[in-house]
């Protein structure tokens, strides 16, 4: 199958790949691109677990092709602790323990954040309902729902 | 594996011919919420993807000179909610669009696409038939103009023609004392298919109402457009009688079927318990501006 050239952006470095037509950027990213922060869950858009977002707007990695990455700004979790200090939200989800197996944390982090640049005082409310796309099978989402408002506070001090 | 192209043509004739040319063997890719997910359970095999999202009409949000519209095909919900004026003017379709799965669907997914998808349920449509829009669609034959309730034909069918795009959806301008409204019912609180949708348009003059539609969803092959709930509506003060003549009207016209998320009966009750609630809302929005 003959491969498609993409220029894109990701996480503010131009990036150049090679990719299928039926790639997905979840497969690019972890793949070739070697980003393995995002994860693959269920593959059908329902566990968020891929979060990453496109021009600043959340998507789920595997339902969008490789393809279209082009020209586009990608933004993914590799891309938020920046010069080796991790953001309010990361610091946050340790203290706070809202995390057990880990496998959600890239795609709850990513959809926060995507969260708290909309709205950066959020209620608990909104918390839930915007990460009603990001499923979690240990926490019971207590701590990270209250990691997220204290990230949100802290970030607008 | 069969050999996939990708198409990402830049205008809409370009898209037309393509699409058009592959034949049976091509997809439209919009926001790719359904279509990536029938791909990967083999449920579709394309072989041929004309991405749409390159060309301007159909990504794009005009308000048009007279108040009205024209939203391309391809908007993703998270577009269609950042308009600085489309949710002030139709908050209904903005809530029934907004309400298709998650934030990162929300991301991705449009209206044309919740449409050509051709679900019974899906929840755009019943709030855009309320609303009275009307589709552009083109093909190799030209272009035509569709009311929204004519496009689906049946479960996962539309009425398009082989080779027809869904362009875009327009519209109609807003009179004073409009609102609309839409509301759905789910046995969860998020994140989940409607068990029986409802969009509702009204406008009110001195307490009265002038002009109505309500669009059904989730309880027929087809969402529906129920003029006789509409009627029952229009010239009255949106008194418990005609209320109640319209939920009768809605629970007339349900054909649903019995799945895990409602029993036939169900649906039918929900039916009228539903449009009452959203007449009550949109009457509100109506009155408030």
């Amino acid at each position: 199958m003959s491969k498609i050239h993409v220029t894109t952006t990701i996480n503010g470095e131009p990036t150049e790949f090679l990719c299928a037509p039926d790639n997905t950027m979840l497969d690019v990213l972890r793949g070739p691109l070697g980003l393995t922060g995002s994860k693959e869950g269920c593959s059908s858009g329902d566990c968020g677990a891929c979060s990453i977002t496109v021009d600043g707007r959340l998507v789920c990695s595997c339902l969008m092709l490789a393809v279209e990455a082009e020209g586009h700004e990608i933004g993914t979790i590799e891309g938020m602790a920046k010069g080796g200090k991790l953001q309010p939200l990361q610091q946050k989800f340790l203290e706070h323990a809202a995390l057990q197996c880990g496998i959600c944390t890239p795609g709850m982090l990513v959809a926060s954040d995507a969260l708290l640049r909309k709205n950066p005082n959020p209620t608990e409310e909104e918390v839930r309902f915007w990460l009603a796309g990001n499923l979690c099978r240990c926490t019971g989402y207590d701590k990270i729902v209250r990691a997220v408002l204290d990230a949100a506070a802290e970030m607008r001090r | 594996m069969a050999e996939i192209r990708y198409l990402a043509p830049r205008s809409l004739d370009e898209a037309i011919g393509a699409f058009a040319a592959a034949g049976s063997a091509a997809r439209i890719l919009a926001g790719g919420t359904d279509l990536l997910v029938q791909m990967r359970s083999g449920m579709v095999a394309p072989g041929v993807i004309v991405d749409i999202k390159k060309i301007p009409e159909m990504t794009t949000i005009e308000e048009t000179s007279d108040g009205g519209f024209r939203i391309g095909a391809a908007v993703s919900g998270a577009v269609l909610a950042e308009h600085a004026r489309f949710g002030k003017v139709w908050p209904g379709v903005l809530e029934a669009v907004n309400l298709i799965g998650s934030k990162q669907v929300q991301g991705r997914a449009s209206a044309g696409g919740n449409l050509c998808n051709g679900s019974p349920a899906g929840d755009s449509v019943p709030a855009m038939i309320a609303a009275g829009a009307v589709v552009t669609v083109q093909g190799p034959n030209g272009r035509r103009e569709m009311k929204v309730e004519e496009v689906p034909a049946g479960p996962g069918r539309t009425n398009l023609k082989p080779g027809e795009i869904l362009v875009s959806f327009k519209l109609p301008p807003r009179p004073p004392g409009s609102g609309d409204a839409y509301l759905r019912m789910i046995p969860r609180t998020e994140m989940d298919i409607a068990v029986v949708g409802i969009g509702v348009s009204l406008t009110i003059k001195d307490g009265v109402c002038t002009a109505a539609r309500v669009g059904l969803g989730a309880v027929a092959p087809t969402a529906l457009l129920v003029e006789p709930a509409a009627k029952a509506l229009i010239g009255t003060k949106l008194d418990a009688a005609a209320l109640e003549k319209a939920a009768e009207a809605c629970r007339a016209a349900c054909r649903p079927i019995d799945d895990k998320r409602g029993t036939v009966a169900y649906r039918i009750k929900t039916a009228g318990v539903l449009l009452k609630r959203t007449v009550a809302i949109a009457a509100k929005r109506a009155t408030e501006k």
